[in-house]
């Protein structure tokens, strides 16, 4: 049944959507045609994973109203959006692993006559649909889990194809995929187009964009920044609407004198990296999430093994372990706050302190009474709002756990800061005051005889690198590029950079 | 506010405190005498000693069954080491290495095979329960006395302790217990592992090391329970102590600890032990049949683990 490309498929109108003081959706349209690819572009944090939530009907929206259609369009729960024919395919697979093909695609909607699943209709429903994405060489029997991530990835669209689909969004549906896979991913979009399904496509990556997408929609800030069609746009384009405005001057930047290295990379693998880190500057890392930093730093720190490579950290070579990285004078910041920056239920001291707990008390003997005023002084120092240093660190704000986590690399006194991310999804307030740290740690000696620290930074918000780094160096697809001197960088330039696309002139 | 620090920290007191009003009420003071509480205390402590190991095993987010196959493998290496030259200390000592060889054993298959430990101490239930069999010969050991039969010895007969010695002792373990998990960096590092592994790794933690050691001092802590299980019976049984170790871990859950790791007290498990003996000698004085005593100790552990629950929903 060959549809007219042309007629909405669905529309949004204002939608709007706040979580407590932070808008993130400040009144988005967006609308996509039956037999047509829309990409959804924009930096972290510009709106993209809340619009599709309420498309999808995961959030709803506080006002705006949807059509699908023609028809209103109002989900409650994932469940109605699938079942009105709205399927999303996020970045990790929502797949079943143990079970086969044919359960996934059905799961959830198996055809049954009292109470007995009619194994051979799931069967033929499964086929047909890897069929419609010319897959029909995917086993129906074969266990998900075996799969490469390509197959897998077809499944979860065949799954999505089962239900009826008549909406289609794909969330970075890159990311986990080699180059041939993506290829044959923009064909199998090709033919969904000709059956007439609208297709949102959510990247990253400016060049996929370009060769996938009829039509691009920009948000930016939870607004529309621009919209146009593909094939009449330059890429560069695309990006100044991305960026949007000129970097922030809210961050503080002293006079900094850089020291020797005390922190030097050679060939590193995982991360491809070499460089080298000297006391009193910040090395940022920018890139766009999935290019491999995150494995750069935790593979720095000890927490995943080196491949190959050289690490040199004070006077001490090669690899080691967490523990060691933190005796040697280095500490880390997890980008993964709730599942490994801190220990949630525990208190707010026990977390300060626990990579140091010796000298608060004798022998190893640790004192809580110690402990409190070990943390006591962090938490006035960095204004860490607590009902006191006994508090679990689940009561307290994002912003204020993530100062904890900071005061932890204080509390040790370390050289070397390592910081994954560390003021992503905090108020403004504690990300000033973070910055406003981070710059008092790598200035020169004053008054008293301590050392400058060096600072190793991992952000996605360009601004912050640009506003906060002496030296960025960008990361893509798991390589880390040279570093070059923050002034020699613009926001544009870094995320053409990151994106893969080449520098403009 | 009050009344959340109440069922926070003292609940599982004012659990027994209740439960021992209760029964005072209904068999009247004499419940209360010094002969009984003592009985009491002589009934509760092989769960007390070890479930200290337990509560610090489950603060590190672990678990343990194979302490009741500890216990039994236990009195039969004591029994049988009554019989050689090493006497009574030297039997002691060898049960409590025997047992925490178990334990280390436990440690390690947690650690390499990255097994979760319910599986891997389901195991070595049985395998430790087969090997006290096997070594006993599948009957009970006789043994000469000694003074470990006095362990448990009533203190009525005029030596002026008040208690047995055995009571004492568990005492002393468990002063010891608490203040290495309260204030000693092992003890800490615990439950860091139980709270969230991955922060105490990245904390630079040895999660393994300690792991390791704390199913050895587990086992330890077992094996010690089954000495005084041995002074009981005066006989080395491998067939003793089966179900034992849900007896250890209900302890220590009515006692506050948490299955999914990082919480756990000392206080909370001597309260929470003592609160199923209580039920225990409170029934059989008022003449309740034994199912009755099973329903009321599940009642009151599913109550326990519903409060704690509901308490962090709060």
């Amino acid at each position: 049944m060959a549809e007219v490309a042309g007629a909405p498929r669905f529309d949004m109108r204002g939608v709007r959507k706040a979580f407590g003081p932070t808008v993130a959706l400040a009144g988005v349209d967006l609308m996509v045609r039956a037999g047509e690819v829309c990409a959804l572009v924009g930096q972290n944090g510009a709106g993209k994973s809340t619009l599709m939530s309420v498309l999808s009907g995961a959030l709803q929206p506080d006002a705006g109203g949807m059509t699908l259609d023609g028809a209103p369009y109002a989900p409650r729960d994932p469940l109605e959006a699938r079942r009105a024919g709205v399927a999303m395919i996020y970045q990790g697979l929502s797949l079943a692993p143990h079970l086969s093909v044919m359960d996934n695609i059905a799961l959830g909607v198996e055809p049954s006559r009292w109470g007995l699943v009619k194994r051979d209709e799931i069967r033929r429903r499964a086929k047909a649909a890897l069929e419609r994405l010319g897959h029909g060489d995917i086993p129906a029997d074969a266990a998900v889990g075996r799969l490469p991530p390509a197959a897998q990835q077809i499944v979860e669209i065949a799954r999505a194809l089962d239900s009826g689909c008549r909406v289609l969004v794909l969330d970075e549906p890159t990311s986990s995929l080699g180059h041939d896979d993506v290829r044959r991913l923009f064909d199998r979009l090709t033919r969904l187009k000709s059956q007439g399904l609208a297709v949102v496509y959510i990247s990253h990556f400016i060049e996929e964009v370009k060769t996938v997408s009829d039509r691009f929609v920009v948000l930016r800030d939870g607004r529309n920044a621009g919209a146009g069609v593909t094939v009449e746009t330059a890429a560069a384009t695309i990006v100044s609407l991305m960026v949007g405005r000129s970097i922030d001057e809210l961050y503080p930047h002293r006079p900094r004198t850089p020291g020797e290295a005390l922190l030097e990379v050679d060939a590193l693998v995982p991360g491809s990296a070499s460089f080298s880190l000297h006391r009193g500057e910040i090395l940022g890392i920018a890139g766009l999430v999935g290019a491999g930093r995150t494995r750069l730093l935790r593979t720095l720190f000890g927490l995943e093994p080196v491949r190959s490579g050289r690490v040199r950290l004070g006077a001490f070579s090669g690899p080691a372990t967490p523990g060691a990285r933190w005796r040697q004078g280095a500490g880390f910041v997890s980008e993964d706050r709730a599942g490994e920056g801190l220990a949630a239920g525990l208190g707010v001291a026990t977390n300060l302190t626990l990579s140091k707990l010796d000298g608060l008390g004798p022998g190893f003997v640790v004192l809580p009474s110690r402990q409190d005023a070990a943390a006591g002084r962090w938490i006035d120092r960095l204004g860490i709002r607590t009902a006191g240093p006994r508090q679990p660190i689940a009561a307290l704000s994002g912003g204020n756990q993530q100062k904890v986590a900071v005061a932890r690399l204080l509390h040790h006194d370390v050289d070397v800061l390592v910081l994954d991310e560390p003021t992503r999804g905090i108020d403004v307030a504690s990300k000033a005051q973070i910055y406003a740290l981070v710059d008092e740690l790598v200035a020169p000696a004053g008054a008293a005889s301590r050392q400058p620290k060096a600072v190793l930074l991992v952000s996605s918000y360009l601004p912050e690198l640009l506003g906060v780094c002496d030296r960025i160096a960008v990361m893509t697809r798991g390589r880390l590029e040279t570093p070059r001197p923050a002034a020699e960088w613009t926001e544009h330039d870094l995320l053409m950079a990151a994106s893969g696309a080449q520098p403009v002139a | 506010m009050i009344s959340r620090r109440l069922l926070d920290e003292r609940g599982v007191l004012i659990g027994l405190l209740l439960v021992t009003a209760l029964f005072a009420v209904l068999l009247g003071p004499q419940f209360l005498r010094g002969a009984n509480l003592e009985l009491m205390a002589r009934q509760a402590v092989i769960v007390w000693v070890a479930a200290f190991g337990m509560t610090m095993v489950i603060a590190a987010g672990g678990i343990d069954l194979s302490v009741g196959s500890v216990v039994a493998l236990s009195t039969v290496v004591t029994a049988q080491l009554l019989h050689t030259s090493v006497g009574p200390f030297g039997a002691v000592l060898g049960a409590i290495v025997v047992s925490a060889c178990c334990g280390a054993v436990n440690g390690v298959l947690v650690t390499a095979l990255r097994v979760v430990p319910f599986i891997v101490t389901l195991g070595t239930m049985l395998i430790i329960r087969g090997a006290a069999k096997g070594l006993a010969d599948e009957r009970r050991v006789e043994a000469p006395m000694t003074w470990l039969n006095d362990l448990l010895r009533t203190a009525g007969d005029g030596r002026g302790w008040i208690v047995p010695a055995g009571v004492w002792m568990t005492a002393i373990l468990a002063l010891l217990v608490a203040a290495t998990l309260n204030y000693t960096r092992f003890g800490r590092h615990l439950f860091a592992i139980g709270s969230n592994e991955r922060t105490a790794r990245l904390c630079g933690v040895r999660v393994n090391a300690s792991k390791i050691a704390v199913y050895t001092i587990a086992a330890g802590l077992a094996g010690l329970a089954g000495v005084l299980e041995f002074s009981r019976l005066s006989v080395g049984d491998p067939t003793v102590a089966v179900g034992f170790e849900l007896d250890v871990i209900a302890a220590v859950i009515i006692g506050g600890g948490s299955l999914a790791g990082g919480k756990g007290s000392i206080t909370g498990t001597l309260a929470g032990a003592a609160i199923m003996t209580v039920i225990h000698v409170g029934c059989s004085q008022q003449g309740l049949p034994n199912w009755v005593q099973q329903i009321v100790t599940g009642g009151i552990i599913v109550a326990a683990v519903g409060l704690d629950r509901w308490r962090e929903r709060q």
